[in-house]
């Protein structure tokens, strides 16, 4: 058996070496060791869009969800083994460049990005490719089942016929929870108006989950009617089939960029800067609208299928600025109010 | 006095065996695998270790500033000074972690972001930072700020040594909460699966009913499994679409019940070999001499059959215990609000980036684990042995009414193991829970989900084979060693008790130790760090104890007369081992390998921060899917596994009973 295992990677070798030789790129190719959170269905798609332009550059994936790229890139912070990273949450792009991790580089038509999808230093650290937006995803067919009805505003999420039926993504782990949280906590009052709204949320919420993507899978399943989480998701899960409304509530969304910056020290640092200004040029733009309905470019969108239209308009202004300053503290008064309290439940 | 204390001396001195040339070699060879768990296990620890005691706190006196209000420069005064003066952070509220931030405008109470005033700020030491409109600023220059500006700046953290972290976790609830409700589930699941197991075990031996060979083989599925998985399949059946959810009579299945329901299932067989094991070994003749003196089967059960089995009891316990308390699949897919230990760990890690919390935890808890596995040391140093030469095998006698219940109770466990799989599967066949019932293959497309797609699949295959390999050797080459080596009695015990320590340690504890160590660039092993040898080194080191174990039982059984008459032919120990010892210990070289295949196959903790995009593992992308929602997948994923290890055991199996009938026919019939 493990003599097959050996044949099989050998043979995989070979073919390898043998496509690389056929077309004749294989002297000049350049590997890129590239770490991203893009869901792992779209990957493949982009790596190969990106070929079309430059088939020199050959990109090595590597893929995890926000969280666990994040922490690895910390780990790794004085022995950096990525050349880039692309699509990964701006709020973690932040913090790996307050640790001087990044290689500022304005990439070319920088100027054509959304003011918000670029990082204001005179010399940009990184730059936005899409946005990511909460949305609650509403399961009519169980909702049917508890006599809800569909909640327009996050207001009406405190209604006592949601007790229950609500699930969100803990902040402490997710980063999409942070973003609801730090979204709430800019619409309602950073002092008091935030927090009172998610302690009274508090009390219709049935649990937190560990990933943001999992309270629409949930909504989808029918777990749970209803599950606070971001549109792409159920825009996907709608796509499947799934009995789910997406809903915008009327005050407002948060929302976190896709980013992508170039990692402090990289040898490779020519195909780099390449792979950056491919990443915001128009056809990566179109690329990433298949999936996003929000990109870095205006004027490029086009609506993507089950997304909701008013989404672009109920896109709060998020400070991330003040988000990443004070994530430490949000998280330590979210983690005393709500996660102590749980257990008695 | 003295003079005879010297005679004895020398005496001593006289009788003292002789080390030969084999002995040294072997003795070398001890100490290469000596050498190898002290760098796979105690210098991990060690980093892990010093990393809970590395703190991160906002160094005032590093701070210096001047303001200028419209007449001139101030003195120079630095943020500690200015502190004591408005008294605004007490000592506590300055310890922090890596990503802590502090707005120096929260020195200035009468500060306003309107006003003409600026201000110059200077680092005094260039080891520190602050952060300008996101900017990182690390030189020791004054920069000067207008005070729309000074609002955009936060200082940040420095690294120092002390117990900080420990005084943090100690005084935050949400953490210490999870000390409690980790004992709390470990002691309830411990106590509800040794009882069950004790009666499944009963069953097994004590009674003449049908099917146990059936029995026996279902029991042992959990093994094969991701603790997860049972998990999942209380999703489906008890979640909020479940198949038979009003069983729980509106309780919810997200928390204490799933843990302990679905901790039973996993540790269930684990708990059966032991106890098993302590049930086998009774003396019949205290059976008979019950009988004579007419005590009744209650009595007997008491006085007789509990007090044979208590050490076996006691060590299934404590398995039980360490199994439920260090497991964090399980709690992480179905624990919902419920908070414990080894959850922590890894939502302090991945969640938050916070290693130095995540250390913290990590060495909360390794001190229950480590309790456990003392006191189980202790109490089994306590057993006497219950077999003489003159005892007779208990053999049980037909009792049909008995028997019946026997039969009854563990049909029910059976269809409690069983059900659990199959609804596993069903799911995995499901197109869309719960609104499309029709049978489809799609949830294996696992290209299209997290976690890595069939490349993990094959890459835990290469890891069972290469981590059963390696292991097999480097495990059955030390208990050898220590085994049948003369003299060096300091080193074998050293060894004795390096090999034990593997026991103790939770997984998720050592795979973080193991960032910690061979992610430092200065460590000349930093290379392997994110290849698939880590995650063998990992799985060998983790499941080291019980492999040491077996092979050091099976070299009991050899006499050391092989050694002696090896020797007085002038044999080599090489020789000995190549030709003798290893043909004759085959089968519990063979145990040992597909202990390590298997359990390398299902582990999710020891692995779960070693894994790179080129080793992604098929336990970790079930943990990974159901994680992302897609539970389906994931289930679909862990019954692959399922049916891996049952073709591991099934080749195993027919290979031990090929290679025992010819390297064990001296065994005769």
């Amino acid at each position: 058996m493990i003599k097959k295992v050996f044949k099989k990677s050998t043979l995989i070798a070979s073919i390898t070496a043998l496509s690389m030789a056929t077309f004749g790129n294989s002297a000049l190719a350049v590997d890129l060791t590239v770490y991203t959170a893009v869901e792992a269905e779209d990957l493949a798609r982009y790596a190969e869009t990106f070929n079309k332009d430059h088939p020199d550059i050959n990109i090595k994936w590597v893929r995890d969800s926000t969280g666990i790229v994040t922490a690895k890139l910390l780990a790794e912070k004085n022995n950096p083994q990525a050349d880039v990273i692309w699509g990964l949450a701006g709020t973690s792009l932040l913090l790996m460049k307050s640790e001087g991790m990044l290689e500022p580089y304005a990439p070319k038509g920088v100027k054509k990005l959304d003011r918000k999808f670029v990082d204001q230093s005179a010399v940009p650290s990184w730059t936005g490719m899409d946005a990511w937006v909460a949305a609650v995803c509403y399961n009519t067919v169980e909702a049917a089942k508890h006599n809800l009805e569909p909640p327009k505003a996050w207001s009406d999420l405190l209604k006592p016929m949601y007790k229950g039926h609500l699930i969100m993504p803990n902040p402490n782990s997710s980063g999409t929870g942070f973003l609801d949280v730090s979204s709430w906590l800019q619409m309602f009052g950073k002092k008091q108006g935030g927090w009172d709204y998610m302690d009274r949320l508090h009390k219709n919420i049935a649990r937190y989950t560990h990933s943001g993507s999992k309270p629409c899978k949930l909504a989808a399943a029918g777990e749970i009617p209803i599950g606070i989480s971001f549109a792409f998701r159920g825009a996907r899960s709608k796509a499947k089939g799934a009995p789910i409304d997406i809903i915008v509530p009327a005050e407002g969304v948060g929302w976190e960029m896709e980013a992508s910056g170039i990692i402090a020290g990289t040898d490779n640092l020519e195909a780099a800067k390449t792979l950056m200004d491919w990443s915001i040029s128009r056809t990566a733009m179109e690329m990433y609208n298949t999936a996003y309905a929000v990109v870095g470019m205006p004027g490029v969108a086009k609506p993507v299928k089950y997304f909701p239209p008013t989404l672009l308009k109920k896109m709060i202004t998020n400070d991330f600025e003040w988000a990443a300053n004070n994530r430490k503290t949000i998280l330590a008064e979210w983690l005393k109010r709500y996660d102590s309290k749980s257990d008695a439940k | 006095m003295s003079e005879s204390a010297t005679a004895a001396a020398g005496a001593a001195a006289l009788i003292k065996p002789k080390t030969s040339k084999d002995d040294r070699i072997m003795v070398g060879f001890i100490l290469v695998i000596c050498l190898y768990l002290l760098i796979t296990l105690a210098f991990p620890l060690y980093a892990m270790l010093s990393k809970s005691f590395s703190t991160y706190a906002f160094d005032l006196t590093n701070f210096e500033f001047q303001v200028n209000t419209g007449d001139g420069w101030s003195e120079t005064f630095s943020a500690a000074a200015q502190n004591d003066k408005v008294k605004k952070f007490k000592p506590e509220d300055l310890v922090t972690s890596s990503d802590g931030r502090l707005a120096p405008t929260e020195l200035f109470p009468d500060f306003s972001f309107r006003s003409p005033t600026l201000y110059k700020l200077r680092q005094v030491r260039g080891d520190t930072s602050y952060l300008f409109k996101t900017d990182r600023v690390d030189d020791t220059d004054w920069h000067e700020y207008s005070s729309n500006d000074f609002r955009r700046i936060v200082l940040r953290a420095s690294a120092d040594t002390g117990l900080d972290n420990f005084r943090t976790y100690f005084s935050t609830p949400a953490l210490f909460r999870s000390i409690e409700n980790s004992l709390f589930i470990s002691i309830l699941s411990t106590i509800i699966t040794v009882s069950l197991a004790f009666g499944f075990a009963y069953a097994i031996n004590r009674s003449t009913m049908r099917f146990k060979g059936l029995f026996k083989l279902i029991a042992m599925i959990p093994i094969l499994v991701p603790s997860l998985l049972p998990g999942i399949a209380l999703v489906y059946l008890f979640g909020n679409q479940g198949m038979i959810k009003g069983m729980l009579m509106g309780e919810s299945i997200y928390g204490p019940i799933g843990i302990v329901i679905g901790s039973v299932f996993f540790t269930f067989p684990h708990a059966l070999i032991i106890i098993t094991t302590a049930l086998a070994i009774s003396d019949g003749r205290l059976y008979e001499a019950a009988t004579a003196l007419r005590a009744s089967r209650w009595r007997t059960f008491w006085t007789v059959t509990i007090p044979g089995a208590r050490y076996g009891l006691i060590s299934a316990a404590f398995v039980v215990f360490n199994l439920v308390i260090t497991d964090f699949g399980l709690p992480k897919v179905i624990g919902g609000q419920y908070n414990m230990l080894a959850v922590d760990i890894y939502k302090q890690v991945i969640g938050q980036q916070n290693f130095e919390m995540g250390a913290v935890v990590s060495v909360v808890l390794l001190i229950p684990a480590l309790m456990a596995f003392g006191i189980d040391r202790y109490v089994q140093k306590k057993q006497v042995a219950q077999l003489s030469a003159r005892s007779v095998p208990y053999v049980p006698k037909p009792h049909k009414p008995f028997d019946r219940i026997c039969l009854g109770y563990c049909s029910l466990i059976a269809i409690f193991i069983v059900g659990l799989i199959a609804v596993c599967q069903y799911a995995a066949l499901i197109k869309f829970w719960p609104y499309n019932l029709s049978l489809s293959l799609d949830n294996y497309n696992f290209k299209v989900m997290d976690g890595g797609g069939w490349d993990s699949y094959t890459n835990s295959i290469q890891l069972g084979l290469f981590t059963a390999l390696a292991g097999t050797i480097i495990v059955f080459i030390g208990a050898y060693m220590v085994e049948k080596t003369n003299g060096f009695f300091a080193t074998r015990s050293a060894f004795q008790f390096l090999a034990m320590m593997p026991m103790a340690i939770p997984g998720m504890v050592l795979g973080l130790a193991y960032i910690f160590f061979f992610n430092n660039p200065d460590n000349p092993l930093n290379p392997i760090y994110g290849t698939l040898a880590i995650l063998v080194i990992c799985s060998v080191t983790h499941f080291y104890t019980v492999s040491h174990l077996t092979a050091v039982t099976a070299l009991k059984q050899m006499d050391r007369e092989f050694e002696s008459v090896a020797a007085s032919l002038k044999q080599p120990f090489h020789k000995l081992l190549s030709k003798v010892t290893v043909p004759v210990c085959l089968p519990s070289i063979l145990d040992i390998s597909i202990y390590l295949f298997v359990n390398a196959m299902t582990t999710v903790s020891a692995v779960i921060f070693l894994y790179s995009p080129d080793t992604t593992l098929a336990s970790v992308a079930v943990l990974n899917m159901d994680d992302a929602g897609d539970v389906a997948p994931a289930a679909a994923m862990g019954m692959m596994i399922f049916y891996t290890n049952v073709a591991a055991r099934l080749i195993h199996q027919f290979v031990s009973r090929k290679l025992v009938r010819r390297t064990q026919a001296w065994r005769g019939t």
